[in-house]
């Protein structure tokens, strides 16, 4: 009896795990556990298309003409019309690849700016002894807790006043002064797993603290600084709220605030390369995520991220 | 290695260990520099000025005027901010718990050396990584609305319908609720490396002495996993607070239609960033960290009523 409810129920754990007893166990329960472990797929499989649906939708949508998007939920294509493309791209001020020009600038000075600074910082953290090291680390703690909303008015009159508003330079400075105190930890946490024998090895070599950085731990961090810039990547690619408010000179439009303009100028554009722009901007995020899929997995899995 | 180089190697190691004691400030305001201008100029700094600001009239062209509580007298009339409490408090309250909960349920559907997991995994995160995007806000827009995918479907099913779930008052919100619960995959990860830290022994132990699936999640699965469920219900209460991208984009950037979808961060960028009443804004910008602060000391509070460390 409990072998059989043990078996049919957890068909999972018989594929890797040896049962204690496989000679007791009879054909008809064997042809049983397939059965669920079938249905399983089944059900799973189901859920992902249901789950996948609105994308999938989108996608088949960008490629048909107008007048079929609507009333239609059925993801079969008749036609094929990549005219929505050529429409969208250029059915706002700029051409589209000046907006997707602009996320990667600023995306690039992200990236860089956090694998740099953040990385600097985490090394102090985890390796160097300082004055106020706690409550420095305490404040990094709650920059990482803490609500954009609540420095974003003062941030705003700093740049205003600097005269950088409607320049990309609020979007990328901050990501040069480890802004993203998530990066810092996460890297704090990565170097603190690195045994310190590393650093005393060179130390004893006559390596100064610059040199244990850059030549010795440096390199040990790939898969922190790959989850770093995966991240970076995909929230600066995502990222709409600062972009919205800094970037007000539809030249600088990145994509995400591009697209939204897409909504207001929706009487002159049509449905369909508005939906074909949408294809075109999520398909960076579908290129990073399957480059980066392990170092994304680690890194949700280690930090929760969004 | 000689003895003597040993030695010398023993002595040498032993002066930088000592050195290690001495502090490193010169070193550490090298690596830290950067960071400290940040935390300096962008965050300490301006939550200061922020803090004054939440007591001024501020219009970013004449320069800030104390008008002690006055903002905060305001918040207690204010009806859009009510609804706009209302609404995020909602958002939260449902999104949430029924976000974490498809994503445990998958969890536990996918656990252990299943065939295909990499697949499942990678299908059912995506809309996690695309949910954030105005691409999809976009989509939301498009398939809830009148003509929309939502109500092809609902017309397969036999159920006429062409209202636009996005124009109506009563509606609106729970679009985006949807759209929250929707990107269950990235708790769903979470909860994955969770699982995989349950020793298998425990479920071996628990099918030898009789105890049904059903138990074994009851007794086994659920309360080690409590850790992890407390985490992702920190992290997502406090995310979720902040929501403001899907309701943007969905509502045209008004939280419409009759504010049914003001999220509270909407609010905040209208009269901050609209109708430029900075000192408002940094008012309820504060608030917004009161809220979200004590959401998270009370998670912290009553998690010691169930969930569970292994010690």
């Amino acid at each position: 009896m409990t072998t059989e409810t043990t078996t049919a129920h957890r068909p999972l754990e018989t594929e890797t795990v040896p049962s204690a007893s496989p000679q007791v166990r009879q054909p008809r329960s064997e042809t049983r556990r397939r059965l669920l472990g079938f249905l399983r797929h089944v059900a799973l499989l189901a859920l992902v298309v249901v789950s996948l649906y609105p994308v999938l939708w989108m996608i088949v949508s960008s490629l048909r003409p107008d007048g079929f998007i609507f009333g239609n939920a059925s993801l079969v294509l008749n036609t094929f019309e990549i005219e929505n493309y050529t429409g969208g791209w250029n059915a706002l001020g700029a051409p589209f690849s000046t907006y997707l020009l602009n996320s990667a600038v600023v995306v690039a000075g992200a990236i860089v700016g956090n694998l740099v600074t953040c990385s600097m910082a985490a090394y102090a953290f985890a390796r160097l002894r300082f004055r106020f090291q706690r409550p420095a680390f305490a404040i990094m703690l709650l920059m990482i807790m803490l609500p954009v909303h609540v420095v974003i008015v003062p941030q705003y009159v700093l740049w205003a006043q600097t005269g950088l508003v409607n320049s990309f330079w609020p979007l990328v400075i901050p990501k040069f002064l480890a802004t993203d105190g998530f990066f810092v930890f996460l890297m704090v946490q990565f170097i603190r797993g690195l045994p310190r024998e590393l650093d005393e090895a060179a130390r004893i070599d006559g390596a100064g603290h610059g040199r244990t950085f850059f030549q010795i731990l440096l390199p040990l961090m790939t898969p922190a600084l790959a989850t770093t810039a995966i991240f970076t990547f995909i929230w600066t690619w995502n990222d709409f709220f600062s972009q919205l408010i800094y970037l007000t000179d539809p030249n600088l439009y990145t994509v995400p605030v591009a697209l939204r303009s897409f909504i207001d100028a929706q009487s002159q554009s049509s449905y369909g390369s508005m939906f074909a722009m949408s294809v075109v901007s999520v398909i960076p995020l579908l290129v990073a995520f399957t480059l980066g899929q392990k170092y994304l997995v680690r890194g949700i899995a280690t930090t929760g991220g969004k | 290695m000689s003895l003597a180089e040993l030695q010398k190697l023993s002595t040498r190691s032993g002066g930088a260990r000592v050195k290690q004691e001495t502090p490193d400030n010169k070193a550490a305001l090298f690596f830290l520099g950067p960071w400290l201008v940040g935390a300096v100029a962008l965050t300490i700094g301006p939550m200061a000025a922020s803090l004054y600001l939440a007591f001024t009239d501020y219009n970013l062209l004449q320069d800030p005027r104390w008008i002690g509580l006055a903002n905060f007298e305001r918040m207690l009339e204010d009806d859009r901010l009510h609804k706009s409490i209302e609404v995020t408090f909602t958002y939260v309250a449902f999104g949430v718990p029924a976000q974490l909960a498809v994503a445990l349920l998958l969890a536990i559907a996918l656990d252990r050396g299943m065939r295909g997991l990499p697949f499942y995994r990678s299908a059912f995160y995506l809309p996690s990584l695309l949910g954030a995007s105005v691409a999809i806000a976009v989509l939301w827009r498009l398939i809830f609305g009148s003509e929309g995918l939502f109500n092809s479907i609902l017309g397969t099913l036999g159920i006429d319908s062409s209202t636009s779930w996005i124009a109506n008052p009563d509606t609106a919100l729970w679009t985006i609720v949807m759209l929250h619960v929707w990107t269950f995959g990235s708790p769903m990860v979470i909860f994955l490396a969770g699982l995989r830290q349950i020793p298998r022994e425990y479920y071996e132990a628990a099918s030898t002495d009789g105890a049904s699936p059903l138990r074994q999640f009851r007794s086994i699965t659920l309360p080690l996993l409590t850790p992890i469920i407390f985490f992702n219900l920190v992290l997502a209460i406090i995310n979720s607070f902040q929501a403001f991208t899907q309701a943007f984009v969905v509502s045209g950037g008004t939280g419409g239609p009759s504010d049914s979808t003001l999220f509270y961060t909407l609010y905040l960028y209208q009269e901050g960033f609209g109708a430029f009443r900075m000192g408002y804004a940094s008012a309820l910008a504060w608030l917004l960290v009161v809220i979200v602060g004590a959401f998270t000391v009370i998670n912290f509070w009553a998690s010691r009523f169930w969930v569970h460390y292994d010690d």
